[in-house]
């Protein structure tokens, strides 16, 4: 179970977080909406520990992993039970695209021969719609959306029990959009793993969540199952899901 | 007042950048003792920053041995000092002139393409990634970098150092009229053991901070292309302003006596 609890964070003079609380279930999928730039990305950081939260206490199964100490074998593998896919993909440019699938696989504690590790690479790439001839690519020769994907097939290649997507359908066709919903499904249903998304496409929310929460104004606005998200009866969540511009979410124009 | 206060930040600034800079080493150096090890990323920095490096290095010992000796012959020639050109030649790139020239080298081609190189990684979240995928950035990329540079620098020093008083030789022999066994024997007779061990320490030294800046202002790189060039600027800067200081230093520690 993970677990946010009153975090702040802030940059400089800008107040992103303002007392985030947050939970999620183990093996529930979790989805978070909210307007750009309310600090969707910066809430799962947070979490991750790549950027530390001002005040505020982050718990996963119990443990507070704000007090892990950067590089100290806990942490490593407090990390090791996660996979993040980041929402500008983070692939390395310097490996080829199964070597970014294989990362983990390649050393550390899941280390596993060449041939296994291409085999299970080729696999991802096959689950995340790409053709195993993108294997030796590097990432810089893909396109936008291919480089999404590679980046989820990187996320799920070594099975983590926690995995966090930022926005893994933006920038996908409707169709791809549609797969990638099915399989972060999958994942959760068949694998057992705890999911949290970011996303902005209501058709993810719906194939995606058990449970949403909207993120406004540094605080969670609304949260709860997402058959209830249609009649929350709260106006910045039903603004949003309608995404008309007439609501008490400001549109600046 | 706001005057006075200005200089004040700076100097703070200052102060900080070197307790943070010294931070940085220290932790690059412990990591050497802290399995794992990326055996991978140290080869192909080896091969990065040595072997690629020695086009550079021989242009730029080359040239400068060769001026070197019509600046000594021509200086010399003041009060009949010419024949001593094989010798100060041999001095001159071997003390000073080869680890400082190949160390500012290879901060212009190497520190330079780390800081970039490690910046990029920072804005494109790819440092992020490593992190999350149980890898420890300063093992994977600063360890291997550092540690491949102090390494190798050395030995491109010994070549730069060869290669310079070949420029020197070329020069002596072909157009300064000396003999060419005279101006070999020379050399040969004037270098101490001392003053190549010193010469090559001196690039180790060189090396380790070269690559330190490039990892460590890389690391550091604020967001955007904008950062990645500042950071970029930064390293170069701070690499060859130290390597100029550490050779100070050094020489003072090794000849002054
Ligand atoms: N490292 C950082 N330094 C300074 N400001 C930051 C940093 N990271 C995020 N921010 C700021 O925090 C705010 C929230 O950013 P975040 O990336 O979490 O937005 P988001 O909700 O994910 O938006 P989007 O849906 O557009 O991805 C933004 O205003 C951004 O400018
Ligand atoms: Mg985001």
């Amino acid at each position: 179970m993970i677990e946010l609890r009153d975090v702040h964070k802030s940059f400089g003079p800008k107040h992103v977080l303002r007392g985030v609380d947050l939970k999620i279930e183990k093996g529930k999928s979790l989805v978070i909406i909210g307007g750009s730039g309310t600090g969707k990305s910066v809430t799962l950081k947070c979490v991750l520990g790549l950027i530390e939260a001002d005040t505020g206490l982050v718990t996963v199964d119990g443990q507070d992993v704000t007090r892990l100490r950067q590089g100290s074998s806990e942490r490593d593998a407090f990390l090791a039970r996660f996979g993040m896919l980041f929402q500008g993909g983070a692939l390395f440019d310097s490996l080829t695209v199964w070597q970014n699938v294989a990362f983990r696989l390649l050393r550390g504690s899941l280390k596993k021969t060449k041939e296994e590790a291409r085999e299970i690479a080729v696999e991802k790439l096959r689950r995340v719609g790409l053709t195993p001839d993108v294997a030796d690519l590097f990432p810089a020769e893909l396109s936008g959306g291919m480089q999404k994907r590679v980046g989820l097939a990187r996320a799920i290649a070594a099975e983590p029990e926690i995995i966090f997507f930022d926005e893994p359908t933006t920038g996908l066709d409707p169709i791809m959009s549609g797969v990638i919903n099915e399989l972060i499904r999958e994942i959760v249903v068949e694998m057992g793993a705890t999911a949290m998304t970011i996303t902005h496409d209501m058709t993810s929310v719906r194939a995606i969540a058990d449970d949403v929460a909207m993120l406004h104004g540094g605080k969670i606005r609304w949260t709860g199952p997402v058959s209830e998200m249609d009649s929350s009866g709260d106006p910045y969540v039903a603004q949003f899901i309608s995404g008309s511009a007439e609501g008490p979410i400001e549109t600046v124009r | 007042m706001t005057f006075l206060a200005a200089i004040g930040a700076v100097v703070l600034g200052f102060l900080a950048s070197i307790g943070r800079v010294t931070q940085f080493g220290i932790e690059t150096v412990s990591h050497l003792f802290r399995p794992p090890y990326y055996p991978r990323e140290v080869g192909h920095a080896l091969l990065q920053i040595g072997y690629f490096s020695l086009p550079v290095v021989g242009l730029t010992t080359i040239f400068t041995g060769g001026a070197l000796a019509l600046q000594i012959y021509a200086g010399g020639a003041r009060f009949s000092a010419e024949a001593v050109v094989p010798q100060i030649v041999a001095i001159g790139m071997v003390r000073e002139l080869g680890p400082v020239l190949v160390g500012l080298m290879i901060a212009a081609r190497v520190t330079s393409s780390i800081a970039a190189e490690i910046a990029t990684m920072k804005v494109t979240e790819q440092i992020d990634a490593l992190v999350t995928l149980s890898t420890n950035p300063m093992k994977y990329l600063t360890l291997p970098r550092v540690l491949a540079a102090t390494l190798v620098m050395p030995v491109l020093v010994a070549v730069g150092n060869i290669i310079g008083i070949m420029g020197g030789y070329l020069v002596g022999v072909n157009s300064l009229g000396f003999n060419a066994g005279t101006y070999i024997r020379n050399t040969i007779d004037f270098l101490e053991p001392s003053d190549i061990a010193t010469s090559l320490a001196k690039g180790a030294v060189f090396g380790f901070l070269a690559a330190l800046m490039g990892c460590f202002f890389g690391m550091q790189s604020g967001r955007g292309a904008q950062g990645v060039g500042r950071a970029t600027k930064s390293a170069v800067v701070a690499a060859s302003v130290l390597i100029l200081a550490a050779n100070f230093i050094l020489t003072q520690l090794f000849f002054a006596a």
